[in-house]
């Protein structure tokens, strides 16, 4: 057990590993001597599609760019490096791609260490036994899951919580890619491991997992630092320009949670009620009163998609008055022309138009009722059980509306400018969350670690 | 009656999950906080009036008083990313606070 009246330092590069930082800032905290250097790599805000495919929503270069500065320069200091939801979904196509951009950065820069691979992958029959021992609860508005669900799901991951990462740290590894995770769970493993707070080094996680988003003015793209004590954290910011304040701490507890008193996570609550920031000079904020109250029975959040079919979309924009104003009889119209030459060729699909300029943004809770632009963009959307029969509807729809004979049009060559050409565009398959649950689990075992040397 | 957005520094809105949608009204001092909290001025009638949504599909409304804040969670019409959403993140679903008009 290490001495906990020590500091323990952690270095958060950036918001999600790819989003990039200042190299400057990066080195202020490397100067610091930090103890471990944490990233989380992921989120589910990409949408579905990221999960489904196996593919990252960030960028190669980035996340490449950003893990050689991590790697560069915490391997030669031995600084634990640990890295979450890598790849931005966490299942094992996405741990792969992150293992080789490691691997590739490891060659380039004749770096040798120990790797540890964390797999958050739920297998489906997992899934299936836990719903028949009545081991899965559906988070608000979802319904019950069903192993029909499951079996159309893919890609199902658990958000795994700090005992997997201190499973690969007893192992020695110096540097740990784990799958789907938890987010605060890579900054707290190894400060509850050495004997930290739970409460405290969650907190303190769940604040550096959004880097210097939670400073004042705000970035997902800076680095920042969490000094840990035996009662109390810090929050310190490597770039002059950012400072903690009370507030914009306090803040942090609100953005992208439904309560900011109680944070649940895997195997217990982060209760904040009683939590209080002191202002200390240099923008440095301290934080205490944070607690984990654990939980009864061990819960992973865990998430899976399922694959609607494909999508076609094509962009147009209209500037003339008469198709504004009905421009919702004008939808309708080109609506039921379409279904009628489907339904005569068999193609099943569905069409969506998203008409910027009168509720494109909002949807079904947009207020405005009148459209007062000069201008609307129209994006036709459509989806279908194969890419073809999807571009096969975007373009019926589109061409239907560029010569649809509306009451009272002046404009008789063509409805809609086309910046494109083409101007139907295939966009590939169509996912949405199917899995979105809590699931009991009874051991840890369930996320297998591979140790790899590098 | 003043605006929201007069008395607010930060207006914001954000998935809480794919299925929810998390609105942030971070008031500019502690007086208009106070006074919007003993009126209890955001409630859950005027949020489904505003959206245009069913009381129902609103999750409980929290008063922060640690950073003066007020939190509403909604259920999404859509979950982010199916077929007709319009807004995956759900970042650009605060415009109507903005000019709701409150009491102080």
């Amino acid at each position: 057990m290490n001495n906990i009246d020590k500091q323990f330092k952690i270095l958060s590069p950036t918001a999600i590993l790819g989003y990039g930082f200042p190299l400057e800032s990066f080195m202020n905290g490397i100067r610091e001597d930090p103890d471990l250097i944490a990233v989380d790599a992921g989120s589910v805000d990409p949408g579905p599609y990221y999960l489904g495919s196996g593919k990252s929503f960030t960028d190669k270069i980035g996340v490449k760019r950003d893990l050689r500065h991590m790697l560069k320069q915490g391997i030669g200091r031995k600084i634990p490096i640990i890295v979450g939801s890598c790849g931005g979904s966490g299942a094992a196509p996405h741990l792969e791609w992150c293992k080789a951009i490691v691997e590739e950065i490891a060659r380039e820069e004749g770096l040798s260490f120990r790797l540890g691979l964390i797999y958050s992958d739920i297998d489906k029959q997992v899934v299936i036994e836990a719903i028949e021992n009545n081991k899965i609860e559906p988070l608000q508005y979802l319904d019950k899951l069903t192993s029909d669900v499951v079996d159309r799901s893919v890609n199902i991951v658990a958000q795994i919580g700090v005992e997997p990462i201190i499973e690969a740290i007893k192992l020695n590894c110096d540097v740990i890619l784990a799958g789907r995770a938890y987010d605060p769970a890579v900054f707290a493993a190894l400060p509850i491991h050495l004997g930290y707070d739970p409460g405290l080094s969650m907190h303190l996680g769940k604040i550096l997992e959004c880097a210097a988003i939670a400073a004042e003015p705000g970035s997902g793209s800076d680095s920042v630092l969490g000094i840990l004590g035996p009662d109390s954290f810090i929050l310190k910011p490597l770039n002059r320009i950012r400072k903690f304040t009370r507030e914009s701490t306090a803040a942090h507890s609100l953005y992208e949670k439904s309560n900011p008193y109680s944070l649940p996570g895997p195997g217990g609550a982060l209760d904040l009620r009683n939590v209080s920031f002191r202002q200390l000079p240099d923008g440095q904020v301290e934080v205490r009163g944070s607690r984990l109250i654990p939980s009864e029975k061990y819960n992973v959040k865990i998430e899976g998609v399922q694959k609607l079919g494909y999508r076609a979309i094509s962009i147009a924009g209209s500037h003339d008055p008469i198709m504004i104003k009905n421009i919702s009889d004008i939808i309708k119209d080109v609506n039921a022309t379409v279904a009628d030459i489907l339904h005569s060729e068999n193609i099943d699909g569905e069409i969506y138009f998203h008409i910027y300029g009168k509720n494109g943004v909002m949807g079904s809770l947009e207020p405005a009722q009148e459209i007062v632009s000069h201008e609307i963009g129209i994006v036709i959307e459509s989806v279908s059980s194969s890419q073809e029969a999807a571009n096969t509807i975007c373009t019926i729809t589109r061409s239907t509306l560029l010569h649809y004979g509306y009451a009272g049009r002046i404009s008789t060559a063509g409805n809609l400018a086309l910046p494109f050409s083409p101007s139907d565009l295939p966009a590939g398959e169509v996912y949405s969350f199917s899995i979105y649950h809590l699931m009991e689990i009874d051991n840890q075992d369930l996320f297998k670690i591979k140790v790899v040397e590098i | 009656m003043v605006n929201l957005q007069d008395i607010s520094k930060v207006i914001r809105s954000k998935n809480a999950s794919p299925f929810e949608l998390t609105f942030d009204i971070i008031l500019r001092d502690k007086t208009y906080y106070d006074q919007l909290k003993e009126k209890r001025c955001i409630n859950k009638g005027v949020l489904a009036e505003l959206y245009g949504i069913a009381e129902d599909d609103i999750n409980d409304i929290i008063y922060f008083d640690p950073c003066c804040a007020i939190k509403v969670t909604l259920k999404r019409a859509i979950p982010s990313g199916s077929p007709g959403d319009t807004d995956v993140y759900g970042a650009q679903q605060h415009a109507p606070l903005l000019t709701l008009q409150v009491e102080i």
